[in-house]
């Protein structure tokens, strides 16, 4: 196994577009790093960067101690899993999974073995002689993933793997896939757009946007302490709700006569700023460590059985979401008390950046 | 639901109507070629006439030079193929892959080239395979019959190209394949039907072609079999017979190459590769 930096790494396409803005990533050994963002965001064509599949229009990319900037991808000792399986649909499974391994010129027994014992780890061993054709979703991507597994890469790249399953069949490859990570210890850079896989797969997480590396962290830190408005409002679900008011001495005014919150300014400049709290950090009763918030009238509300969607909006301000108890008995035109853990306001400059600010 | 009776009834009559327009003429040849003399024209009904003989086959390998006419268009014709083929498979891969400059105007360029009628560049090819110094020879008709059949075999190869999905080849690289070795480990395996289909075109243009073989072949050892069929018909008195013998046995190579490559032509190679 083996580290990958990215340096400052930077993609233009012919046509002027801009996909990577100097990304740069320490990824450790054995580590598993989920780059993360919206469609368009520059993270696929990272990932293609790394495997040598996209040219690179600037910056290093460094696999172990050797810079392959200009390595061919099969000269790099990296596999990858491709979004739509990739299969070689002429060739049988187990031909599939010993094609690398084959044109490596590894010999024939070496080859039977690793097929074997990926086949058997992934429980497809009973699938070695169909086609491609001849599988369902999910076996496929088994047979893709054996396909990376026997080449026993320095690293592993994951281009949404899981994004044609169907949601059952994701949530079992997810726990595979952290299974095969703990089993294997490899280094593994994982593409998705999906923040559940982001959240339960990667030991941190670097969440991009328009080419630019918003915030790397492990990802409950960046779920408890978003680095700028993006990253907030991109993990969680429902979406973080954002209240636009101004600082001023130890609290947050929200516009146009809304709610005061008490809040330590001390590193926050006073003026105009947005306020985020996130859903389920409203609580429709005081508790200690809580700070009224507002009385507001429900517009909606849905009942998850588990929980309760409380929709609302504030006078001068947009919609917004409160995450309550399912046994809520909140119902549309009905009036909640709502208050907000104190621990939980994120304040976030006003202007395009949106960086954090406490 | 089942079908009423008088409606299954016309629709075999209807199809018994098609088979006899196709098969009558086959037919005919066969019965002329084996009809003794020379005679085109019979009252006799019978497909296979009572005094039946293979006179006019025998006669074509012993007093015609049938092998040697058989010989020049198996070399052309497969000469042509396995260019046409080789060509067609790189340009047209090249057009589907790669984003070069000019890419957009080439295309456009091989497909002007079929917008012309072959016989309206029959005298410009002519006057260049004179210049050449190529008449009566296999290269100046290869040169003519592959430039015909290429515009059409690039663009199908392209179009057969567009359907691989990237990725696979993409796949392979990472499985330590350069570039020419993904094309031709994966690409080229899973072009297959494209590729016969590219070969039976360039093999059925340089077999059955006359207009441009008649001008550019004109001594007779160098004839192609549709020039040498054709000189059995004179304008005094036409070898009916050998004609006919001659025309089945041309068509015999042709339907051995269509049944042998129609196991090819199979559809969804690609099936389960990739979900788009």
């Amino acid at each position: 196994m083996a580290s990958v930096t990215l340096r400052a790494l930077e993609k233009r396409y012919p046509d002027g577009y801009h996909a990577v803005r100097g990304v740069s990533l320490d990824i450790a050994d054995g580590e598993f790093l989920v780059l993360v963002g919206p469609s368009g965001c520059g993270k696929s064509t990272t990932l293609r960067m790394v495997a040598g599949l996209e040219e690179i229009s600037g910056g290093t990319i460094r696999i172990g101690d050797r810079v392959v900037n200009d390595v061919a991808p099969g000269d790099r000792d990296i596999a990858m899993v491709f979004q739509n399986y990739a299969l070689y649909p002429h060739l049988t499974v187990r031909e599939n999974m010993a094609f690398g391994l084959t044109m490596r010129r590894m010999p024939r027994p070496e080859i039977d073995r690793r097929v074997a014992a990926a086949a058997e780890s992934l429980s497809i061993s009973h699938l070695l002689t169909r086609r491609p054709r001849e599988l369902s979703g999910g076996q496929r991507q088994r047979v893709a993933l054996g396909r990376a597994i026997v080449r026993e890469p320095q690293v592993f790249l994951f281009d949404e793997p899981l994004s044609n399953l169907d949601a059952k069949l994701r949530v079992q490859m997810r726990a595979e896939i952290a299974a095969l990570h703990r089993q294997l210890a490899a280094t593994v850079i994982y593409v998705t757009h999906d923040q559940v896989e982001a959240m339960t797969l990667g030991q941190r997480i670097a969440l991009m946007n328009h080419g630019v590396v918003q915030q790397v962290d492990a990802p409950l830190a960046i779920y408890h302490r978003p680095a700028n408005r993006f990253v907030a409002s991109f993990i969680g679900s429902p979406t973080m709700n954002f209240f636009s008011g101004t600082v001023s001495d130890n609290a947050f005014q929200v516009t146009s006569g809304g709610p005061r919150l008490p809040l330590n300014t001390a590193a926050m400049p006073a003026g105009p700023a947005v306020l985020g709290i996130r859903p389920e950090d409203f609580v429709a009763s005081m508790q200690g460590d809580c700070v009224p918030f507002a009385t507001v009238t429900l517009d909606m509300a849905e009942h998850l059985g588990h929980e309760t969607l409380a929709h609302f909006t504030l006078p001068g301000g947009g919609p917004a979401i409160a995450r309550l108890p399912g046994d809520a008995a909140a119902q549309v035109g009905h009036r909640v008390d709502l208050a907000v853990r104190r621990q939980a306001l994120h304040v976030f400059a006003a202007d395009e950046d949106g960086r954090r600010l406490n | 639901m089942k079908e009423p009776r008088s409606i299954t009834l016309v629709r075999h009559a209807v199809l018994l109507v098609f088979v006899a327009v196709s098969l009558y003429p086959v037919l005919n040849v066969v019965s002329i070629s084996l009809r003794p003399g020379n005679r085109l024209r019979s009252t006799d009904l019978a497909i296979i006439p009572a005094d039946w003989t293979v006179a006019s086959y025998v006669q074509l390998f012993t007093e015609q030079p049938f092998l040697t006419w058989l010989w020049n268009s198996l070399v052309v014709s497969g000469l042509v193929t396995l260019t046409g083929v080789a060509l067609a498979s790189t340009a047209g891969y090249a057009f589907s892959r790669f984003r070069f400059i000019g890419r957009k105007a080439t295309m456009l360029a091989i497909l002007t080239t079929q917008m012309f009628p072959a016989t309206m560049l029959l005298l410009p090819l002519y006057i260049l395979i004179a210049r050449l110094g190529l008449v009566n020879t296999w290269l100046g008709l290869m040169i003519f019959y592959t430039a015909t059949a290429l515009p059409f075999c690039v663009w199908q190869m392209k179009g057969f190209y567009d359907t691989i999905p990237p990725s696979l080849e993409e796949a392979a690289r990472i499985d330590g394949c350069s570039r020419a070795g993904a094309f031709r480990h994966v690409v080229l395996p899973l072009a297959t039907p494209g590729l016969v289909i590219t070969a039976l075109f360039s093999f059925m243009t340089a077999w059955s072609e006359y207009i441009v073989a008649a001008q550019v072949m004109q001594d007779e050892a160098m004839f192609t079999l549709p020039l040498g069929i054709k000189s059995f018909q004179a304008s005094l008195s036409s070898q009916w017979g050998l004609y006919a013998a001659a025309s089945i046995l041309v068509s015999i190579p042709v339907v051995a190459v269509f049944l042998a490559l129609s196991r090819y032509l199979v559809n969804g190679l690609t099936l389960g590769s990739v979900k788009e």
